[in-house]
C-alpha cells in the first residue's frame, strides 16, 4: 500500500513538473489509439446501409446474367485500390445466345427451387455516355415504367425512367457531375437526365462489374472505349432496344431472382455456376457479393486506417524513446535517493514505468473517444447507397487492442531504459552525474575531414548515437508513410487523368482523404519530435558547443552544426522511408502492375523533408546559442 | 573596424560589465583601464568574486563588455560582430580553463587538433601540429587517451597545448592550476613559463600569491575594479627558480 502510494506521489509531481513533456508523450500516443480505434470501428459499418437500401427497392438476392455476353465479376474484397484500368475482372469473354436461348435459360432459373419472385430479364445497353468533355462507358437497363416486383432502384432525385430520358445510378452521376436535368449523349443521341437512384442489385460506381468486366475496355461493338469503371443507368425498354442496336453485338440481359432462403444465395450462385461452365451459360453473383462491393468504400478507408494506425505507432514508439531517454536522464539523482532509502531495483523500475503506462493508459481513453466520434464523421457508405450507417460500436475487443497498442508503444520505448535506470549504482545516481557522451571513433576521424558545421553535426551525432537511431527511425516512418501516400496518389491520378474517361474515383478520392489525415498527423508529430529531439541536442550539447564557440566557431558554424546533427541521421530515414513507403502501398495494393510515383515526385518529397527537418532544427539551435560562450562554460564548469 | 595606433597588445577603457537592474544591479568589472603590452605576462589577483574571471571573458571576446572600449591586438571587439569575434578567438586568443573543459569523447590529440580544424586547417597538418605541441607539453606517449584516462595536470597540459595550437597572440588562463595538486601545479608553470620566455603575452587569473609572483606584473582587483597595479622583478627576469618551495 505505501509502496503504491509512493508512486502515485511520484508520478504526480513528475507529471506537475515536466506538463510539456507528458502533453507530447501524450498526444503521440493518442494519435496512433485514435487512428487504430477508427480502422476498429468502422469494420461492418456499410452492412446496416446495404440492408436499408436492399428494403427500399426490394433488392434481389441473386442476380443472373443471360444472353452470353461477358461474365460478371465483382470488385470486392478490397482489390480495388491500385487495380489500374483493365487489370480487374475476368474480362470480357463474348459468347452468342440466342433469344430462344436466353427465354430458355430465364425460365429455369425462375422456376430453380427456392426462388420466390423475380423481375426481368432486363435488356443491358452498352453505350458510350458523353457530358462536356467526358466519355464514359455506361451499361443501360432497359426498364418499364411500372415498378418491377423485385429490384426497383429507388429514385433519390427526379423522377423514374421515361421514353427519352435516362436515369443515372447515384454515385456514377456524382462522379460525373451532372445531375437531373443536365443533358448527356448516349452512343451520340441527346438524353435528358430525369432522376437519380440507387440500387441494391449492383454495386456502384466504379466498381459496377457487369457485362465487359469491372473497368478497363469494353467492347461495345462500335469500337473500344478506354475507361476507368463503367457507370450505371436505366432507360425505357424501348430506348435500351434501340441503344444496344446501335451498339451493334448481341443482346445481354438481367434477371432479379428473390430466394426463400436469402442466406443461402452464395452458396446457391457457386453452386450454379460451378455447374453451368459451358460458354453461353448464364452467371450468378448473390446479394453478399454485391454488398462486398457495396462497402469497398469503407473497407479500404479501414485498410488505410490500419496502416495508418501502424505508422503513427512505430512513430510514437520512437517520439516516447526520445522523450523518455531524456526524462531517465533528468531522474538520475532520483533513482540515487530512492535506492539511498531502500528501495529495491524492481519498485525503482515500476516507478520510471508507471508515469509513462499511465500516461499511455489516459492517451488510450483519449484515443477510443476521439476515434468514435471521428469514425461517426467518416462511416458514410457513399452515394452508391440509401440509409446511414449505425453509430460506431465499441466493442470490448476494440478498446483491448486499442489499450494493448498504447502500452505496447509505452513499454517498448520505456522498459530498456527503466531497468537501465534502475541497475545504475546507487552512488553513481546520486551524484547525478551526466551520462558521459559515447565516442564514434569512426564518425571523429571521417568528421575531421569536413567542413566546421559537417564536422561538428557528425560528433554529434557519435556522442549520442541513439538518438541518431530514433530520429532515423522517426523521419523514416515519416517518409515511408509521404511516400506511400504520393504512390497512392499516382495512382489515383492515373486511374483519373490516364484514361479517356478522366472521372473521379470515389473510393480513391476518400482513401486520398484518410491518408491526407493520417499523413498530416504524421508529419505535425513528426515535427514535433524532431523538434523536441533538436532540443534535446542542443541542451545535451550545451558544454561542447560552448567550448566550441570558445575555441573560436562562429554561432552560424554552431547553429549549421546542431542542424546538421538532425539532418545527418534524418538522411538515412529519408533512403530507407522512400523505398518503404512504395513497398508498402504495392504490398497492400496487391496489384502487380501499380508503378512507383515519378522520381521527381519522391526527389521533392526527400529533399523537403530534409529542409524541414533542418529547418525546426534551426529554432532551438538558435536558442541553444544565445548565450554567451562564458555564460554556458560557467554552468557546465 | 577601429584600430588604435597603441602597441598594446589588449586594451580596454571604462570596461564595464553589469549584471541585474536598480536595486539587483551588480557590476562584475567597473570602470577597468588596461594596458597589456605584447610579450608581458599579466597576473590578476584578487578574491573570489571580485571579477576576475569576468574581466578575463570580456578580454577574451567570451563575454560582451555593458559599456566601454576594448581592442585586442589592435582590433575593436566590443563591437564586433559575433562571427568576428568569434574569428578572433579562433586565431589570436589562446584559452586556459580552471575546468579544463576538454572534450569528454575525444582523445588528447584530437582535442588539441579541434581549433586547427576550426581555421580550416587539413586532417594531416592538424593532426602532425597537435602532435607537435603534445610532446611539447610531455604528453607525446598520451595522445591517443581519453581525458577520463589522463590525470588533472596531464589534461591541463593538454588544455595548454590546445590553447598553443593556432599560435595565439595572447593566451588567456583562468585559475589553470587551480584543481591541480602541488606536483601538478609545477608542470602547468613551468609550461607557462617557457611561454613566458618564449615572448607570448599571457594573461593569467590567479588565487595563488606563488604564480603571480612569476608574472612581469601583477593587477589586484576588488569588487570589479582595479586596486593595485605593480610591475614586477621576478617576471621577465625571473623564472620558476623564484617559485619557492617547488623547485626541484
Amino acid at each position: 500500500m505505501g509502496n503504491l502510494l509512493l508512486i502515485r506521489r511520484l508520478v504526480a509531481r513528475d507529471l506537475r513538473r515536466r506538463p510539456a513533456q507528458a502533453a507530447l508523450l501524450l498526444l503521440a500516443i493518442t494519435a496512433a489509439s485514435a487512428t487504430l480505434t477508427m480502422s476498429l470501428v468502422l469494420h461492418d459499418v456499410t452492412s446496416n446501409p446495404y440492408e436499408q437500401t436492399q428494403a427500399a427497392t426490394r433488392g434481389p438476392d441473386l442476380v443472373a446474367q443471360l444472353g452470353g455476353g461477358p461474365t460478371f465479376s465483382t470488385g470486392s474484397g478490397g482489390q480495388h485500390t491500385g487495380a489500374p484500368p483493365g487489370a480487374h475482372g475476368s474480362g470480357p469473354r463474348i459468347h452468342v445466345a440466342t433469344k430462344t436461348q436466353v427465354a430458355a435459360q430465364a425460365s429455369a432459373l425462375i422456376h430453380m427451387r427456392g426462388v420466390t419472385a423475380h423481375s426481368g430479364p432486363f435488356l443491358i445497353a452498352g453505350a458510350v455516355l458523353k457530358v462536356r468533355d467526358l466519355a464514359v462507358a455506361v451499361q443501360l437497363q432497359g426498364r418499364g415504367q411500372a415498378p418491377a416486383a423485385v429490384d426497383q432502384p429507388e429514385v433519390t432525385t427526379g423522377s423514374w425512367v421515361r421514353p427519352g430520358g435516362v436515369v443515372l445510378e447515384r454515385s456514377f452521376a456524382s462522379a460525373l457531375g451532372v445531375g437531373v436535368g443536365d443533358v448527356v449523349t448516349l452512343n451520340g443521341r441527346r438524353y435528358p437526365v430525369v432522376g437519380l437512384a440507387v440500387t441494391a442489385a449492383s454495386t456502384p460506381y466504379p466498381n459496377l462489374c457487369f457485362t465487359g468486366g469491372c473497368q478497363g475496355s469494353i467492347p461495345l461493338y462500335t469500337g473500344t472505349i478506354e475507361g476507368h469503371g463503367n457507370g450505371l443507368g436505366w432507360v425505357t425498354q424501348a430506348d435500351a432496344r434501340f441503344l444496344a442496336a446501335a451498339a451493334g453485338g448481341p443482346p445481354s440481359y438481367v434477371l432479379n431472382l428473390k430466394l426463400a432462403v436469402p442466406a443461402r444465395a452464395n452458396t446457391v450462385a457457386t453452386a450454379y455456376d460451378n455447374a453451368h461452365q459451358q460458354p453461353g451459360s448464364p452467371s450468378l453473383m448473390s446479394w453478399q457479393t454485391i454488398a462486398g462491393g457495396d462497402a469497398l468504400l469503407v473497407t479500404d478507408e479501414q485498410q488505410v486506417l490500419s496502416v495508418g494506425a501502424w505508422l503513427l505507432g512505430l512513430l510514437a514508439v520512437a517520439t516516447v524513446a526520445v522523450l523518455v531517454g531524456g526524462r531517465m536522464a533528468q531522474r538520475t539523482r532520483q533513482v540515487g535517493l530512492l535506492k539511498a532509502v531502500g528501495a529495491t531495483p524492481g519498485l525503482v523500475s515500476v516507478v520510471l514505468l508507471a508515469e509513462n503506462l499511465a500516461l499511455a493508459v489516459a492517451a488510450a481513453g483519449a484515443g477510443l473517444a476521439i476515434g468514435m466520434l471521428a469514425a461517426s464523421l467518416i462511416d458514410s457508405p457513399g452515394a452508391g447507397l440509401v440509409g446511414t450507417a449505425g453509430a460506431p460500436a465499441l466493442t470490448l475487443s476494440t478498446a483491448a487492442e486499442v489499450v494493448g497498442l498504447a502500452l505496447t508503444v509505452a513499454l517498448a520505448a520505456t522498459l530498456v531504459p527503466a531497468i537501465r535506470a534502475a541497475r545504475t549504482s546507487t552512488i553513481r545516481a546520486l551524484a547525478d552525474a551526466a551520462r558521459s557522451p559515447r565516442r564514434g571513433t569512426g564518425l571523429i576521424k571521417i568528421s575531421a575531414r569536413l567542413p566546421v558545421p559537417l564536422l561538428l553535426g557528425l560528433r554529434l551525432v557519435a556522442r549520442r548515437p541513439r538518438r541518431a537511431v530514433l530520429g532515423a527511425a522517426s523521419t523514416a516512418v515519416t517518409v515511408t508513410g509521404i511516400s506511400a501516400v504520393l504512390a497512392f496518389h499516382n495512382m489515383g491520378d492515373q486511374q483519373r487523368f490516364g484514361n479517356a474517361a478522366g472521372l473521379g474515383d470515389p473510393v480513391i478520392s476518400r482513401d486520398e482523404q484518410m491518408l491526407l489525415v493520417i499523413t498530416v498527423v504524421l508529419v505535425a508529430l513528426a515535427a514535433l519530435n524532431a523538434a523536441f529531439t533538436a532540443w534535446a541536442t542542443v541542451l545535451d550539447a550545451r558544454h561542447a558547443t560552448a567550448l566550441t564557440r570558445a575555441l573560436g566557431a562562429t554561432p552560424g558554424q554552431v547553429s549549421a552544426g546542431l542542424a546538421a546533427a538532425q539532418v545527418f541521421p534524418a538522411l538515412p530515414g529519408v533512403l530507407i522511408g522512400i523505398p518503404l513507403g512504395i513497398g508498402l502501398f504495392l504490398a497492400a495494393n496487391g496489384n502487380p502492375t501499380a508503378t512507383a510515383p515519378p522520381a521527381w515526385w519522391i526527389a521533392a518529397a526527400a529533399l523537403g523533408t530534409l529542409v524541414v527537418i533542418a529547418g525546426l532544427t534551426t529554432i532551438p539551435a538558435r536558442i541553444g546559442i544565445r548565450k554567451s560562450p562564458s555564460e554556458a562554460l560557467g554552468q557546465e564548469a | 573596424m577601429m584600430e588604435t595606433g597603441s602597441t598594446s597588445m589588449v586594451r580596454a577603457r571604462g570596461l564595464r560589465k553589469q549584471y541585474g537592474k536598480e536595486a539587483s544591479l551588480v557590476r562584475a568589472v567597473d570602470q577597468v583601464d588596461l594596458d597589456v603590452a605584447r610579450g608581458e605576462t599579466l597576473a590578476i589577483m584578487g578574491p573570489s568574486g571580485c571579477g576576475k574571471s569576468t574581466l578575463l571573458h570580456l578580454l577574451g571576446g567570451l563575454d560582451r563588455p555593458s559599456t566601454g572600449e576594448l581592442w585586442l591586438a589592435g582590433q575593436r571587439i566590443d563591437q564586433m560582430s559575433e562571427r568576428g569575434v568569434a574569428a578572433l578567438r579562433r586565431d589570436a586568443v589562446g584559452f586556459v580553463f580552471q575546468a579544463f573543459h576538454l572534450m569528454d569523447e575525444l582523445t588528447a590529440v584530437e582535442n588539441v587538433e579541434l581549433p586547427l580544424l576550426l581555421t580550416g586547417r587539413s586532417a594531416r597538418k592538424a593532426r602532425r601540429r597537435a602532435s607537435d605541441l603534445l610532446d611539447q607539453v610531455g604528453l607525446a606517449d598520451r595522445g591517443r587517451h581519453l581525458p577520463s584516462q589522463l590525470s588533472g595536470g596531464q589534461r591541463q597540459r593538454v588544455a595548454i597545448a590546445r590553447a598553443l595550437a593556432n599560435e595565439p597572440l595572447v593566451v588567456l588562463a583562468d585559475e589553470p592550476t587551480g584543481n591541480l595538486d602541488s606536483e601538478a601545479t609545477l608542470d602547468v608553470l613551468r609550461l607557462l613559463d617557457d611561454l613566458h620566455q618564449a615572448g607570448q603575452t599571457v594573461v593569467i587569473v590567479t588565487h595563488d600569491s606563488r604564480i603571480a609572483a612569476t608574472a612581469d606584473r601583477l593587477i589586484s582587483m576588488r569588487d570589479g575594479a582595479f586596486v593595485d597595479d605593480t610591475r614586477l622583478t621576478g617576471g621577465t627576469t625571473g623564472s620558476l627558480s623564484a617559485f619557492a618551495g617547488l623547485e626541484g
